[in-house]
């Protein structure tokens, strides 16, 4: 197998693996200590609807995807200040419209969708170069985000409203980072899929949180365990000729009982 | 060493709402900085709301409230302990990390606290008996101690104010009495305001008593009888722990 990372685009699959690995690892870590799953499954689910304006318009599906999950993200965030609307509901009609509006688009499309699986399920070998150039300024930029503002993150993120009395731009901050996680969604589209994104953004720290229990130390744990999710993902995909989505989400539901069973075993 | 008294705090008509639905109205109140108010009253009565509304996170509908005589709340500087069922305890912090937050400011962002930061949350930590705690998560603490928590989180950064929305809730009788010796100390270079149930408990510690209940009836003293209470329409019922039925009086420890 060792031959095959002569090849580009395998190369080029790795390099979208390792940069997927680290952002999924860095925004699901906030994902799941702000107890936020749900609404980014929302956002997920919802760029869809930008996935079938895109192929309906002749555009790279990927930015009305980025459009989409912006604005549902943005959206949310500002709702979610707004006391008198129910918010989970409010997200799901969002869920389903944005699918709705999907689907639709991509049968008006005249002739076939190509591709449409791998934004489903996940293609990680058809990442292309200038995607992949984007996820890795992505996850360069989510990295310095999450290091140089690591205080203020966690503290906003932990107790908004305490972080308010100590005049922290709390509202700032959460706009910025619901926007990371928006184009962290729509970067990871292409190698995990829509319907898998979730678990990807959620699965390693779960398996984190059963060894430690602070917001640095999932978030590291999170980051290794994502990118050996994604890096061994990829092979499994490679050699059985399955979706990429499905192969990671089975590496790393693996890899989250094998944490159990450690964990068991040790007690 | 006294100081002269200075108005810290004033809310002049003060009028707040949740969409639409008014909980506090024509409130009324100057806090002082040598005060040490109770602030009690039934619950959904408006004490949080009215906590809110000071520290500035909810805007009233109507009124002003002025820092110093100054609208911008960051006048002066808060410490607030949040009622405790506001706090997601499953996250993932440590108890360090959460003491050292009330550190924080939006003048210093980034990078870490210096040392003398350092040693003066190990000292309030160890003054707190909560020193051995340092690296526990806060999900694997006691009520008592996470009140603590929050305690040490709260007059760190030696405010001007300290208020406390019912830090009395999941604490033993051994604490809620040392918190109170505590609070009086710090009572000597601080205001301080406390929202509780516990109105005898609370009464032998606190200067005045401000019941509401949509209003706000601001009582100059540190002793109420029920009858007072039922004028100020703030319907709870006073725990007498004294022989004097229906009225609370002022009870010293020593
Ligand atoms: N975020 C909110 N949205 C809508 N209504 C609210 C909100 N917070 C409080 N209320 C309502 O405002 C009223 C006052 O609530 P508040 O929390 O201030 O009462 P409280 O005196 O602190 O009660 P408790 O003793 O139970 O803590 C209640 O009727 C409550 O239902
Ligand atoms: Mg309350």
């Amino acid at each position: 197998m060792l031959e095959l990372l002569q090849y580009s685009f395998f190369q080029n699959a790795i390099l979208a693996a390792i940069f997927t690995g680290v952002t999924c690892g860095i925004a699901g870590t906030y994902i799941v200590s702000k107890r936020i799953v749900f609404i980014s499954g929302g956002i997920t689910h919802t760029s869809f609807g930008g996935i079938g304006i895109g192929y309906f318009l002749g555009i790279n599906p990927l930015i009305g995807a980025a459009v989409f999950s912006l604005l549902s993200a943005l959206g949310i965030e500002y709702m979610s200040k707004k006391s008198e609307i129910r918010e989970d509901s409010a997200i799901a009609i969002m869920w389903s419209f944005g699918m709705a509006i999907g689907i639709i688009f991509i049968y008006l499309t005249p002739g076939y969708a190509p591709n449409l699986m791998s934004y489903l399920f996940g293609s990680i070998l058809t990442v292309s170069q200038t995607e992949i150039i984007l996820i890795a300024v992505l996850s360069f930029i989510i990295s310095m985000f999450f290091i140089i503002f690591y205080k203020p993150i966690l503290y906003i993120t932990f107790d908004p409203e305490f972080a308010k009395t100590r005049n922290l731009p709390v509202d700032t901050f959460n706009y910025l980072l619901i926007s990371i996680i928006a184009l962290t969604i729509v970067l990871s589209i292409k190698v995990s899929g829509i319907i898998l994104i979730i678990s990807l953004l959620t699965l390693p720290q779960t398996t984190a949180g059963i060894f430690v229990k602070n917001f640095k130390s999932i978030l590291l744990i999170s980051v290794i365990i994502a990118v050996t999710g994604t890096i061994g993902g990829l092979f499994f995909a490679y050699a059985m000729d399955i979706p990429s989505g499905a192969a990671i989400i089975f590496l790393l539901v693996l890899l989250y009982l094998a944490g159990r069973g450690i964990k068991l075993l040790k007690l | 060493m006294e100081h002269a008294t200075q108005i810290l705090i004033a809310l002049n008509k003060i009028t707040a709402a949740y969409n639409g639905k008014v909980v506090l109205e024509n409130v009324n109140l100057t806090v002082r900085s040598n005060d040490f108010i109770g602030i009690i009253g039934p619950n959904g009565g408006g004490k949080t709301t009215l906590v809110k509304v000071i520290l500035g996170l909810l805007k009233p509908l109507r009124g002003k409230v002025h820092y110093k005589g100054d609208p911008d709340p960051g006048k002066i500087s808060i410490g607030y302990l949040p009622q405790i069922h506001k706090i997601d305890y499953k996250f993932p912090i440590t108890v360090w990390d959460t003491v050292l937050s009330g550190l924080i400011s939006d003048k210093r962002l980034v990078g870490n606290f210096p040392k003398e930061n350092q040693n003066k949350a190990a000292n309030l930590m160890a003054e707190l008996g909560i020193g051995t705690l340092s690296n526990k998560p806060v999900g694997e603490l006691s009520g008592g101690q996470l009140q603590r928590v929050f305690l040490c989180r709260a007059i760190i950064s030696n405010p001007d104010i300290l208020i406390l929305d019912e830090p009395n809730t999941y604490v033993d009788n051994k604490f809620e009495g040392e918190l109170y010796e505590t609070l009086r100390k710090l009572n000597d270079r601080m205001a301080i305001l406390i929202v509780s149930h516990d109105v005898g408990m609370i009464s032998a510690y606190v200067k005045t008593i401000a019941c509401v209940n949509r209003e706000l009836h601001y009582h100059e003293s540190n002793i109420i009888s029920q009858e007072q209470l039922l004028a100020y329409n703030c319907p709870i019922q006073l725990i007498t722990h004294g022989d004097v039925p229906h009225t609370v009086l002022h009870k010293h420890e020593h």
